[in-house]
């Protein structure tokens, strides 16, 4: 085909104020405008959304999942990070 | 809408030595019920059967407009015209949805798009039917969106992770569909002995067509195993026609229809329908390419695309001027 490609845009939307943005899947679009009428159009047809952001998936800068275990894997036996570890005598009451 | 089980060839993976420890860590998590991510890796069978069927998935939503579309402008009411064009716009939404699912696997929107304008890639034979009157709007939200859902639901639960979430939002949307096309079959039902007669005949004409939506019978089924082990199909064609059938029939008896099959009854042991042969031959000649309507509904969707690319320059040139310009700001004000 000898149209240039359109860009792709990952879309994030936000259900109802008070919680975050989340992905939901990509859109094709020229610019950032038609972006966002184009992640309305196709994510947004029956109330799912308040608010939608559009980012050009080049942007995203994502870990690599070879590094998995090197990157997640330390926080398994850093078990003070919790409070469940520190004894505190029941007489103490809730805490 | 719809995906159907066109049992080409896969291509098996892990063939390669150095891969078995891969493919083990890969088979375990399918296993264990976790979902494959589009970073991770998987075998190039397992790529390969996914792009082809979250894609024919795609131009088959894409494809499947057309028959709807026809019936717009001569549509009985405005409410019925209101609910289609909102059923048609989900259409190309979960055409949408699953192009970009597909994309995560590594193949461009551009690519898919040219398999199916070429005729490369398939899509369901079911869009290959002509809808001749309204009463066939009616049968395809109840009969082709139901034959859909029961397809579509074990998909949701697809190891696949962007397939099994698009898969999830599409069938929360086919429920509408469904229950509009039976509202119409019973208004046509429940009307004049003419439109009870328009209805008849619209499920005369669908009814096999739709149970080869299922795809070929398990004993002519290529591919599968591949499938059933990577948790891409969880169930045989045969199953999810007999569970179609089975929901079906009592919704037809229902609207006092009859079904054009002598040999349907109810099996009181099982409690499952049983059905007669369905002419395999039809369903492949569809497929090929010598359906009734393959030749317009390509011919359509070929005009469409070249139609719209003087569009799709403009905004592409638009963008690329406003940035430039953009470009041109920053720099004079430094």
């Amino acid at each position: 085909m000898s149209e240039k490609p359109i860009p792709l845009w990952e879309v994030f939307i936000r259900a109802r104020s008070g919680l975050p943005h989340r992905h939901c899947g990509s859109v094709h679009a020229p610019d950032a405008t038609m972006a966002v009428q184009a992640a309305r159009d196709v994510y947004t047809r029956r109330g799912e959304s308040v608010s939608i952001w559009v980012v050009p998936s080049s942007a995203i800068v994502a870990s690599d999942p070879n590094d998995k275990d090197q990157l997640f894997e330390p926080t398994a036996d850093k078990i003070y990070r919790h409070p469940t570890f520190y004894d505190i005598p029941d007489e103490v009451g809730h805490m | 809408m719809y995906t159907q089980a066109l049992n080409t060839q896969d291509e098996s993976g892990g063939s390669r030595p150095e891969d078995a420890a891969r493919l083990a860590t890969f088979q375990a998590t399918i296993d264990a019920e976790e979902k494959i991510e589009p970073n991770d890796w998987m075998p190039g069978g397992y790529r390969k059967t996914l792009v082809r069927q979250i894609s024919q998935h795609a131009h088959s939503e894409v494809i499947g407009m057309q028959p709807e579309g026809n019936w717009i402008t001569r549509a009985p009411s405005l409410r019925r015209k209101a609910a289609l064009l909102a059923k048609i716009q989900d259409e190309a939404g979960h055409g949408l949805y699953l192009y970009a699912a597909a994309e995560t696997l590594g193949v461009s929107r551009e690519e898919l798009y040219q398999q199916l304008l070429s005729g490369k890639a398939k899509y369901s034979s079911i869009f290959n039917y002509p809808t001749e009157t309204w009463a066939d709007i009616g049968i395809i939200g109840w009969l082709v969106d139901g034959a859909a859902i029961m397809n579509q639901i074990p998909l949701c639960r697809c190891s696949y992770g962007p397939y099994a979430r698009a898969m999830i939002r599409v069938c929360k949307e086919e429920s509408f569909h469904q229950r509009q096309g039976y509202e119409i079959m019973l208004a046509l039902c429940r009307g004049t002995p003419q439109q009870k007669a328009l209805a008849q005949d619209a499920l005369n004409r669908w009814w096999w067509p739709v149970l080869m939506m299922f795809g070929p019978s398990d004993k002519d089924s290529i591919h599968s195993a591949d499938s059933a082990r990577w948790k891409i199909k969880r169930f045989s064609n045969d199953d999810l026609r007999q569970r179609f059938v089975d929901a079906t029939v009592p919704q037809g008896l229902y609207l006092g229809l009859t079904f054009p099959d002598p040999n349907l009854k109810l099996d009181e042991t099982s409690g499952h329908w049983q059905y007669g042969e369905i002419d395999w031959s039809e369903f492949k000649r569809v497929i090929a390419g010598d359906g009734p309507m393959n030749k317009e509904r390509m011919a359509h969707r070929r005009q469409t695309e070249a139609d719209g690319a003087w569009v799709r320059e403009a905004a592409m040139a638009y963008a690329e001027k406003r940035s430039r310009r953009a470009a041109e700001a920053r720099q004079a004000a430094e």
